[in-house]
């Protein structure tokens, strides 16, 4: 029994699961994003919140046919990425390398800012905008990590953890600046709805589901079957054995940027035709799928995956029982599994490089 | 004849600790050159410094290019290529998955050409491709970590302590493959304790004690000199 005498009935248990499970579709998202940026670069992705803000609110912006600020930090980090590149590189600086340099990190982002400046007067529609949103973020991520963690590669697990804090709370700054205070809303990628028996499903919760079909499947198939891919693994399974064969490990370190950066954005972009966001929702969010990716160990992609879903429909089942505890009973999950994993595992010192 | 590699005047600290102190050698092609030495005189110190995982002191020239401020990457790219002594195999990745990232910055095709080559040289390697790298014996380890390096197609291969607690016809097996590498045009740097078989498939030799150079000469000579034959050849040695 609850408020109103509201008892769970099939109906309500179906919906409550259906809810879990889109919601735990997205955390299985980023907690995979999570595991695979730790795995590679030893960073504990806090910022993974922003890129979902950014994401959403950024695409929101577009579609209500604004130009989004996150446009032009993703230029003034480029700028600022491309100055640490030269000063990196200035004892072997070739043509090569510069106009490599420039590329990535000026003419990316100044095409990207003069699409967003651009576009949407014209209201380009929804497949446009997502598209520029990916890309905003994208740039951001990978700027990020050249400016703030690839500096930073050879320290320890703890001075990444540090400097992941300070860029979450830089760019939730710049969040509050671009966007504001007041929450916004997306338009939904498709408006068609079905109904199975006693379950309807809208066209968001049909996307939600096939697009983390489609990003887990197109990951299993780049770590499985490409070159890049599996230098990436590579890389998180032994840095050195994988600098020894010629993989840098600065790439590998943005490459997972990159592709945890999109993975956030695509993430957000999901979620804020359901949900408003603010411009501080997203480190809530990224927290979940932080908690599934701590079951999984920061390693087992199938076990964060399927913890995911379970933190989502864990979720959605105190949101019913005890909406005001909700997020409590959440983020308590993870207690019980951090102590069976320390009486799992012998105390082990950090790995020295 | 230009050397392959030539390393000057090189000294490589571990903080105030000199391991390694105003070292010369060269490298010439097809040849296999070894430095042999006891546990601790600076070996392995040397190699990592010349492959750059250490910074070093000095001038270190590889093919007419100057790689000693370069980073292991590029080092790897200019054709250089090391097994180091724990190997640094991808454990939980396939035998052949660790060696198609051997060939991480060489085109596809020449990859395929390099994995016949390392399946012919390792038959062994060819019937274990699908197991994964961390399930191998000590010995097939090492076959693997040679043939990862070997995909690659360097000009010079660096080699460290590769018969490490490996069973005495392992070893053989390994220092006839590295016999039959200098045929097939790879010049071979090779670090050992194993003093006797080192001696026996190299071209020249460097004896080196507490981090500097005290002998150097053709294999032969080294193998017949009477220090050398006390200090490293004499019964009491362990292999």
């Amino acid at each position: 029994m609850r408020e109103g005498g509201v008892r769970l009935n099939t109906t309500i248990l179906l919906f409550l699961l259906q809810d879990g499970i889109t919601n735990g579709a997205i955390y299985a998202l980023l907690g995979l994003a999570l595991v695979l940026v730790f795995a590679v670069t030893r960073v504990i992705l806090i910022p993974q919140g922003e890129f979902i803000t950014f994401g959403a609110l950024t695409y929101a912006t577009l579609s209500a046919g604004g130009v989004p600020g996150t446009a032009s930090l993703a230029m003034v980090m480029g700028i600022v990425a491309f100055g640490f590149e030269l000063f990196s590189t200035r004892k072997s600086l070739r043509a090569a390398k510069v106009l490599r340099a420039a590329a990535i990190y000026l003419v990316f982002p100044a095409v990207v800012l003069a699409l967003a400046t651009l576009l949407p007067a014209t209201r380009p529609g929804v497949a446009v905008n997502i598209a520029l949103s990916l890309a905003i973020v994208a740039a951001i991520g990978l700027f990020l990590y050249r400016i703030a963690f690839q500096p930073l590669a050879h320290t320890s697990v703890l001075v990444l953890l540090i400097a992941s804090v300070g860029t979450h709370l830089a760019l939730q700054g710049f969040g509050l600046v671009f966007f504001g205070a007041e929450g916004l809303r997306g338009p939904p990628l498709s408006d068609a709805a079905v109904t199975l028996g006693p379950l309807r499903f809208t066209g968001q919760s049909i996307a939600v589901y096939s697009i983390t079909i489609v990003v887990m499947a197109g990951l299993w198939l780049f770590f499985g079957y490409t070159r890049m891919g599996k230098a990436l693994r590579a890389t998180a399974v032994n840095r050195l054995g994988a600098r020894l064969v010629g993989i840098r490990t600065s790439l590998s370190g943005q490459l997972a940027f990159l592709l945890a950066s999109v993975i956030g954005a695509i993430s957000g972009i999901l979620i804020v035709p359901i949900t408003t966001l603010y411009y501080d929702t997203g480190f809530l969010i990224g927290l979940k799928g932080f908690v599934a990716a701590i079951i999984g160990g920061l390693v087992s992609y199938p076990l964060t995956a399927f913890a995911a879903i379970v933190v989502g429909v864990v979720e959605a089942f105190s949101s019913f029982y005890a909406s005001n505890y909700k997020e409590v009973i959440v983020f308590t999950l993870i207690l019980p599994v951090l102590v069976l994993r320390s009486l799992a595992a012998p105390a082990v010192e950090e790995e020295k490089d | 004849m230009s050397a392959l590699l030539q390393v000057s005047d090189v000294s490589v600290s571990y903080g105030k600790v000199e391991a390694v102190r105003d070292v010369t050698l060269e490298v010439r092609a097809r040849e296999i050159v070894t430095v042999i030495g006891a546990n601790g005189a600076g070996k392995t110190t040397l190699l990592n410094a010349t492959m750059g995982i250490f910074p070093l002191k000095g001038r270190v020239v590889f093919d007419g290019v100057d790689i000693a401020s370069l980073d292991i990457e590029d080092r790897v790219a200019a054709g250089l290529s090391l097994v180091p002594e724990h190997r640094e195999l991808f454990a939980t990745m396939t035998v052949e998955d660790n060696l198609e990232l051997g060939a991480f910055r060489i085109a596809k095709a020449t990859a395929a050409q390099s994995q016949e080559r390392v399946y012919g040289l390792f038959p062994r390697l060819k019937e274990r491709r699908k197991q994964l790298a961390g399930t191998l014996s000590g010995g097939e380890q090492q076959m693997l970590a040679m043939g990862r390096a070997l995909m690659g197609a360097p000009k010079l291969l660096m080699l460290d302590e590769p018969s490490l607690g490996l069973a005495p016809i392992i070893v053989a097996d390994i220092f006839r493959i590295i016999g039959e590498l200098r045929a097939a045009g790879v010049s071979v740097l090779l670090v050992e304790q194993n003093a006797k078989a080192a001696l026996q498939i190299a071209d020249r030799a460097y004896v080196m004690e507490l981090g500097e150079f005290v002998l150097d000469g053709p294999a032969s000579d080294i193998a017949a000199n009477e220090q050398v034959v006390a200090s490293y050849l004499g019964f009491s040695h362990p292999a």
